[in-house]
Parts: C-alpha cells; structure tokens; sequence
C-alpha cells in the first residue's frame, strides 16, 4: 500500500516540528526518514500512524484520506525504539497481543492464534523464547519480538522509529542487513526513522533528508550521497571539507583554484563555497600545472584499506584542517610521513552560493 | 555468617545487618513478644474464654470486616484519585495532591471528631442521610467511613510513582495493536500497577486495623454492634486486666500477620507476573 502525505504541518508551542512536508512512499519499499534530532523525523512517523496529529495537511493511505482515521483503523503496524514490550505477558502473548483483543467475530480460534504467532518467531528466528518474559531478554531479541508483534496484526504499513537506537553498534549491523532480508521477502511498505546516515545509506530503498521540519531531499542512497540537493545534506552524509570560493559567469575560484562552473552561469561575482569529499581530493608530491593547493601533512591515519590524512594549507589564511583520504597504493607509492610538503587539487566538488554564512 | 555475607564494594555489611537487627529488636520485636509472654500469664482455659466472648468476638467483626471494606474502597478510589493526578492536568492539582496527605498528618482524634460533625444527625452531611434512613455516625458505617478516611493516602502515594512510570509508548503500542481503550487498561495498564495497588491495599489494611483514635469518636462504642478491638484492649487495661488485654492483642496481632502474609503472598504472584524489565 502506498502513503502519501500532503502539506503536513505541526507546531509544539513555538517549535514547529513539521514545516509544509510532502512525500510520497511508493507501494513495498522500504524508505528511510534521516535528519538530526529535531529535524521532525519522528514527528512525521508518528503523525503517518496516527499516533500524532497535525495541525494541517492529509495523510493519504493507497489514495484514500486517512487524515481523520483512528489509529487501529489505518493497519500500520508500529515499531518503537524502546521496543515498548507488555513486560507482564509472556513474548509469546505479546506477539499475540493484537489477535487476541479483537472483536469477537474476527478474533481468531486460540489454535490458528497458536500457529499464527509460532509462525511470526520463526520468522524471527526466536521461536524458543515463547515462554520468557521481556526481560530476559536483550535488547536485539526484544526488537525482534516487537516487530513480530507489530506483524501479527499484518499491517499494511510498517513503521519503525529509530528502530536501532537503543542497541549496541554490532548487534544494530545484524539487524539491519536482517531487515533489509526481511523487507525483501515480504515486500511490505516500510518506513524508517534514523539519525544514523549510515543505516539509512545501506537499508532503505530511498532516503528521505530532513532538516529542521523541512524535507531537504528524497533520492536513492546513491543519489543523495553523490548528489546532495544542499550544504545540509552534503555535511549530514559523510565527512566533508569546505573551500571558501568565488563564483563569476560559470568560472569558479576555489581557494584560488580556477575551475568551470557551467551551472553557475548566471553568477556576477558571488562568494561561495566548495563542498569536497574526502576521497574526492587528488594529492601529489610535486605540484601539476598550476591548479594545485600546496599543504603540509599533520596527521596520518593509516589502518585498513583507506588512509586519512589531514592537512593545513600553507598559502592560505584558512587553517581549518582538509581531510583527505586516499588508498593504501597511492599512500605507498607517495610515501608521506608527517611533515611532508603535498598538493592538492579537488577532483569533485559541489559549490553552493553564499546564503547567511 | 560468612557464607551469608556476599562480596560487594560497599563496606559495612555486618554493622548494617548488626545495626538493623538490634534496632527491629529494640523497636519491634521486644515489645511484640513482651504481649506474648505476658498473655502466658493466663492458662489455656481463660485465655481462649478471654478471646472468645460473643462481645470480643463481635469487635473482630466489626475491626477486620471495616478494616477490610475501608481498604477494598480506598484501593478502588485510591486508584481512581492517583489516575486523575498522574494523567489530567487542571487548575488546583497541586494543591489536590498536597491534600491526599492531610489524612497522614492530622491527629486520628481531630479527625474522629471532625468526621462525627459531619455525619451526626444534625451534622452538615448527616442531616441529609438521615431522612433516608441512612445513619452513619455511632453505627458500623460510620466505623468504615473513618478507616477510609485515614486509609487513602496509602494507596494514592503507593500507585502514584508506578502509575507514572507507564511510558505513553506502551499504550501507543497498544493502540496501533488495536486495543480499545478498556483492553488496553484490563491488560496492560492493571497488571502493572497491581502490585503496588496491592501494597496500598495491605498498608491501608494494617493501618485501619490498628485504628483507634478516630473510630472512637464516631462509633459510639456500643458492645456487640460498633465496639472496635482496639477500644476492647483500652477497657481492659483501664480494668487493670493486662493479661486479658494483651490476650486481645496477640489475637489481633496472629490474624494481622496472616491476613499481611497473604496478601504479601499475592503481590510476589502478581509482582513475579509483572516482573520489571
């Protein structure tokens, strides 16, 4: 089933935690809400599931109004990051929570309540914790449960807010490549929340960005990393270095460098700035022709495969360190050491017209 | 001992337990036995005539039965007043919430009498009840209405902080399950703060059973129908029949620690349902 959310708006006293946002999430994919805390992420999530309300705007389920839908009549299923488990029941009654408090006339006999639920912990690979309590278990296990749980109900919609959050770096890399498998079996529209740019990066099928109640862009985890719409995304996404430019009828200067600008056209001597990714910066001992920025080496990082290096421009009076990070081959061959005299040429660069800087 | 003592970075195990043995000694346990060896006083015979007069007998009644019934209420509405002060916000909360702790602070005398007023025949309240043929003050209710009243602050102090602790998210959770509202309390909002629903019930319990100050004002204190067994032990002692006195109390006392032990019993069954994540 396919969400679309028109105009959203909501305010929390002052704060407006969702500023005019429109999305569409298409039928069966798997999308991904990233911004910082406060970006109205979760805000967006909850107002999908009903939990929330906004002040203004529609949430459309397969095209039909839900809006003013009560939230056990919208069939989303909810994932919360604390897990939000009934600690009195057992996993297996709360997995069977949502069968077993409905109506008379649709509830399920106790046996297919029994298959069903048996069912969804094999799914979730926990079928031999039925009888515990939410408490004995950890924090990775009762995710998984609650997931289950929000299954069992066979939503039409899954929503996960910061799904997780609240779990150690190793188990969190489990579950979401387990996700992802997951969503790719059942094949039913989820929405996630998460501030980590990596998770979002390797699960969803699409990236929504968000800042500030503001949806910055929507594209695939490709798109978005290759392509930020804008300074937010390209910082939010990964480690980035700026260069104080200048643009001027599509020539660009960057720190002094002269590059085409062909997008900027239009630009009459505006000041500007260069977003270069780390492995976008070309280093070399001795300078090629003149578009090379001289640096000096201060930091080497050379565990794994990649090397990160950090530098300090000389004829600059910029002194914020560039982060470089280049492969194991090119750091032997080059041979640096701390101390080194490099050059350095952007190979790729984003550049975004001074606004309030 | 040592096998007892476990290994832990906070110094001071024995003297702690040493520390709180000789004090429950000194405070609890010393006095407590003193009833009991100076009901050995009497033989067999004159202590179970002593415990067993149809006087004596009806002042059981009336102290576990009112006690009980008290209890049973303030848990109820105890539970009722904690709701409304954890979950609605309104002019005057706080001032409400200081409130529930009046019963605590003021002398049980004060408030016999003040209750007396009230439900006399010609008391502001009591004026009302009793064309209806409903007499409240010197009868049994007016002994009930009197352990209520001392009762509630157990049960709303007990419930309150449980009751706050519920994060919003479970009922959420509930909710998107689809869950009325009525579902979502029976089963998950109840369980969870039975047991502290049940140590307010067993505090406001213990404390109506022991209750002597206010009931006396209001019961009247006729034999056989609104006489309590605190006031039975009072007369005793006044007659200088300690022995027969302390008889009494070690009645009341084997019966309050049975009644508490069950209903301890009950809170470690729906505690261990419930167990805290």
């Amino acid at each position: 089933m396919s969400i679309e959310v028109r105009n959203l708006s909501k305010q929390f006293g002052t704060f407006a935690a969702l500023r005019d946002v429109s999305l569409e999430v298409h039928s069966g994919e798997l999308l991904a809400l990233l911004g910082p805390s406060g970006s109205g992420k979760t805000t967006l999530l909850r107002v999908i599931a009903g939990l929330d309300v906004a002040d203004a705007g529609q949430v459309l389920f397969h095209g039909e109004d839900a809006t003013d839908q009560h939230v056990h009549e919208r069939q989303v299923g909810f994932v919360f990051q604390h897990y939000a488990l009934f600690r009195n029941m057992t996993i297996f009654e709360n997995v069977a929570f949502g069968l077993r408090v409905r109506p008379k006339d649709v509830r399920p006999p106790d046996a297919e309540i029994r298959d069903r639920v048996h069912e969804l912990l094999k799914l979730v690979q926990l079928d031999w914790l039925a009888e515990r309590y939410p408490h004995q278990l950890s924090g990775g296990q009762r995710q998984r449960i609650a997931l289950a749980r929000a299954l069992a109900v066979e939503p039409k919609v899954l929503l996960l807010d910061e799904p997780f959050g609240a779990l150690d770096a190793k188990v969190r890399k489990e579950l979401r490549s387990w996700l992802r498998r997951l969503h790719d079996d059942m094949h039913i529209t989820s929405v996630f929340v998460t501030h980590d740019q990596e998770e979002a990066l390797e699960v969803a099928d699409r990236v929504v960005v968000m800042n500030e109640g503001r949806i910055e862009q929507i594209g695939t985890p490709d798109e978005v990393y290759e392509n930020p719409a804008s300074p937010f995304v390209y910082e939010f996404l990964g480690n980035v270095n700026l260069f104080h430019s200048r643009l001027h009828r599509g020539r660009a200067w960057i720190d002094g460098i002269e590059v085409d600008a062909p997008e900027h056209a239009e630009a009459e001597e505006l000041a500007a700035v260069a977003y270069v990714r780390p492995h976008d910066i070309e280093v070399d001992r001795v300078a090629q022709g003149e578009a090379a920025l001289a640096a000096r080496v201060t930091h080497v990082l050379s565990v794994g495969p990649i090397v990160r290096l950090e530098l300090i421009r000389e004829d600059s009076e910029d002194k914020n360190p560039i982060q470089v990070e280049i492969s194991k081959e090119r750091f032997r061959e080059l041979q640096l050491v701390r101390g080194d005299q490099v050059f350095i040429k952007p190979r790729r660069f984003d550049l975004f017209p001074n606004q309030i800087h | 001992m040592s096998t007892f003592k476990q290994h832990s970075i906070l110094p001071g195990f024995n003297l702690a337990l040493g520390f709180t043995l000789l004090y429950l000694s000194l405070i609890v346990l010393i006095p407590l036995s003193a009833a009991f060896i100076r009901t050995t006083e009497l033989t067999w015979q004159e202590f179970w005539f002593t415990v067993t007069t149809p006087r004596v007998l009806a002042s059981y009644r009336l102290t576990f039965g009112a006690a009980f019934a008290a209890a049973l209420v303030n848990a109820v509405f105890g539970l009722l007043v904690a709701w409304v002060l954890v979950r609605y916000r309104f002019p005057g909360k706080k001032l409400i919430d200081a409130l529930v702790d009046l019963p605590f602070a003021l002398p049980t005398a004060v408030a016999g009498i003040a209750l007396t007023a009230l439900y006399a025949g010609n008391g502001w309240i009591g004026q009302y009840l009793e064309p209806l043929g409903i007499k409240v003050a010197f009868t049994p209710i007016g002994v009930f209405v009197a352990l209520t009243f001392i009762g509630l602050p157990f049960v709303v102090r007990t419930v309150q902080p449980v009751l706050e602790d519920i994060e919003s998210e479970l009922e959420e959770a509930a909710a998107m399950l689809g869950a009325n509202r009525l579902q979502t309390f029976s089963r998950i909002i109840f369980p969870t703060i039975f047991p502290a629903l049940m140590t307010g019930f067993a505090l406001a319990f213990a404390r109506a059973i022991g209750e002597y100050g206010s009931v006396i004002f209001i019961a009247g204190n006729m034999p056989m129908v609104s006489e309590i067994t605190p006031l039975l032990i009072i007369t005793k002692l006044e007659q200088y029949d300690y022995a027969g006195a302390t008889a009494l109390a070690v009645v009341m006392l084997v019966i309050s620690f049975i009644l508490l032990l069950v209903i301890n019993l009950l809170q470690w069954w729906g505690r261990r349902r419930s167990a805290l994540a």
